[in-house]
């Protein structure tokens, strides 16, 4: 394990894992058997602290997911504690809850499925508002979302299969953005996407962090990408946290095994050229 | 017919269209025996109808126009029946997504044999016990027990090398990959293209990659062709294009991909992007159809169609980037 990364003061964590570890049970082999059970995290802390973009980057079966569903309060764990601000997620009135719903919000990869089709955008923009029951003036927050992600007014009126895949993400970004969120988890956010339209998100997901203050979570299988976005990675192998630092003490000299792997998968235009990248 | 002998694929003025929509519009280009090109192209682009009208394999209600010499035949021509037995013979095609192409219900084994068996003269047993070599020269483990399994017992690496055995089997002029490592984990990716690349270059075979990902591109493929709204913006020695492109849309490209210098700056840095989005179909704008997202666009580039003019390195632009300036922005 490496030292801790120092974080310039940002103070306490805002969203944090402590101890997380998280269990499925199996079927039973044989009809008397016992169930055996899958770890699939193991002992995991993990935080973002206010203004700060982390990453978290593993293979698929390493645990990314889970750990996304219970950051974002859509599984509890079986073992340890989610804080947000300080308080546990699990353990509190519904106002807690409710804080917690609204602070932490998160985006998807594939825009199309978490957009409804048959819904104007108009109307799923204000979805979390009322689902959230967020009083106030609905339709100034509307036109201010719709700026901070670079959208036009007449977004509005149309539907999802309108628009092209990009400016789907951005409208969930922007649906995201509604309630008005401290933290932002961004679930492979630009790997449905197309390259030259990957490029903007990105961008646009580090404007949210710089200008509004946004803690951002971003979780990809792309180690590039999150390291171009954020500003510490955690690397997820077999349930477990293996590594975590700055995106290119990672590059430069990976310690564990996992990391080095995905460090040796990326491949460049430079490195293809040259011709030893499949050597 | 001078020359076709010694091509894998001679494209002429390729139209794929429907009743409504035109989505290649006008391919022309040369693949030499034992070539490898690059097709690189967006969603929306064209590149994928584009090998399937090569296959013969144009989904309902979509038509094929123009000439496709491969083996001394135009293959836009050929009836059905003629083209589904050239395909897996002379010319194959490996797919996306391994588990919608491979059969749940039948075991790995006899889908892969039954290829052999269908194209050349061979009983089960010598089929299989080709299919066996095959899986090892694919770094499959323990490939005779592997013949009895089901698609879902492998993983999705393993899959995807079944899908390049079966493209394989029967020594093609020609494969096609259409994003053959889009599906997989990033950590497999690599093994698989490392095992597609040996196995094109053992046999000789001419190899069309088709894909979103120029860093593939760069490592795989001798010659590059950019694909945007259904032409060919760009094509040309894959050094060359991507060190020098002259397309504007080309260098958008290159330019938005993260590089080390991005990430040594610890998140603090921007990528270039392109801005818009890629037009769809119905609603492609006059002249070149990038001018909407171009910098150098100008008046001509409004209403005329620039062509891809001649050479080795091609350019459909008016306003190429010189090679000097490319070399101060770069």
């Amino acid at each position: 394990m490496n030292a801790p990364v120092e974080t310039p003061l940002l103070g306490r964590p805002l969203l944090e894992m402590r101890q997380v570890t998280q269990t499925y049970s199996l079927a039973r082999p044989t009809l008397l058997g016992t169930r055996p059970s899958l770890t699939v995290l193991d002992h995991i802390d993990f935080d973002v602290r206010p203004g700060e973009a982390v990453g978290l980057v593993g293979e698929s079966g390493s645990g990314k997911t889970t750990l996304t569903r219970i950051l974002t309060g859509m599984e509890k764990p079986r073992e340890g504690h989610v804080f947000y601000n300080g308080a546990d997620i699990w353990d509190g009135d519904g106002e807690r809850w409710r804080t917690f719903r609204r602070s932490v919000q998160v985006v998807m990869q594939n825009p199309r499925s978490s957009l409804d089709p048959r819904m104007r955008i108009g109307v799923s923009l204000l979805e979390p508002l009322r689902s959230l029951k967020i009083e106030g003036d609905h339709a100034t927050r509307v036109f201010e979302v719709l700026d901070q992600v670079g959208l036009s007014r007449q977004a509005l009126e149309r539907y999802p299969h309108e628009f092209s895949g990009g400016q789907l993400q951005r409208i969930a970004i922007a649906r995201a953005l509604m309630p008005g969120p401290k933290v932002l988890i961004a679930d492979e956010p630009v790997s449905a996407l197309d390259v030259s339209i990957q490029a903007q998100v990105l961008n646009l997901l580090k404007d949210l962090v710089n200008n509004l203050g946004l803690s951002l979570v971003f979780i990809a299988h792309d180690l590039s990408v999150v390291a171009y976005t954020t500003s510490r990675v955690s690397v997820m192998s077999a349930g477990k946290i293996v590594e975590v630092g700055k995106p290119m003490d990672l590059f430069v000299r990976p310690q564990a095994e996992a990391t080095r792997n995905l460090v040796g998968a990326i491949l460049t235009v430079e490195s293809g050229l040259a011709g030893n990248a499949l050597a | 017919m001078t020359g076709t002998q010694l091509n894998a694929l001679e494209v002429k003025n390729l139209v794929v269209h429907n009743t409504a929509l035109t989505a290649v519009r006008g391919l022309d280009f040369t693949l030499p025996a034992g070539g490898r090109m690059g097709l690189v192209g967006e969603s929306g682009s064209g590149k994928t109808l584009t090998a399937l009208a090569l296959m013969g394999l144009l989904p309902m209600g979509w038509q094929a126009n123009g000439t496709v010499h491969h083996d001394g035949v135009d293959l836009i021509a050929q009836s059905d029946r003629a083209l589904s037995s050239r395909r897996g013979r002379t010319i194959s095609m490996v797919f996306q997504d391994p588990l919608s192409s491979l059969d749940p219900v039948r075991r790995i084994g006899v889908q892969v044999s039954s290829v052999i068996r269908r194209h050349t003269n061979v009983g089960k047993r010598e089929a299989e016990s080709q299919t066996i070599e095959l899986f090892r020269q694919m770094s499959l483990p323990r490939p005779e027990q592997l013949m009895r399994a089901y698609p879902h017992e492998i993983s999705g690496g393993q899959r995807q090398r079944i899908m390049i055995a079966m493209a394989l089997a029967c020594y093609p002029q020609l494969i096609i990959a259409d994003e053959p490592t889009t599906a997989l984990d990033v950590t497999v990716q690599k093994q698989v293209l490392r095992i597609l690349n040996a196995a094109v270059k053992d046999r000789g075979c001419a190899l069309m990659m088709i894909t979103h990902d120029l860093p593939i591109i760069a490592a795989m493929c001798d010659t590059v062709a950019v694909m945007y709204a259904g032409r060919i913006v760009e094509m040309g020695p894959v050094a060359e294009v991507f060190r020098n492109p002259r397309h504007h849309y080309t260098k958008g490209l290159l330019d938005s991909q993260p590089t080390m210098d991005n990430i040594a700056l610890d998140g603090s840095s921007r990528l270039a992007s392109i801005p818009g989005m890629v037009p769809p179909l119905h609603s492609l704008p006059a002249g070149c159809a990038f001018h909407p997202r171009c910098a150098a666009a100008t008046e001509a580039c409004m209403t005329r169609v620039p062509p891809l003019d001649d050479g080795s390195r091609r350019t459909a632009c008016w306003h190429p980037i010189e090679a000097s300036v490319a070399m101060v922005t770069a």
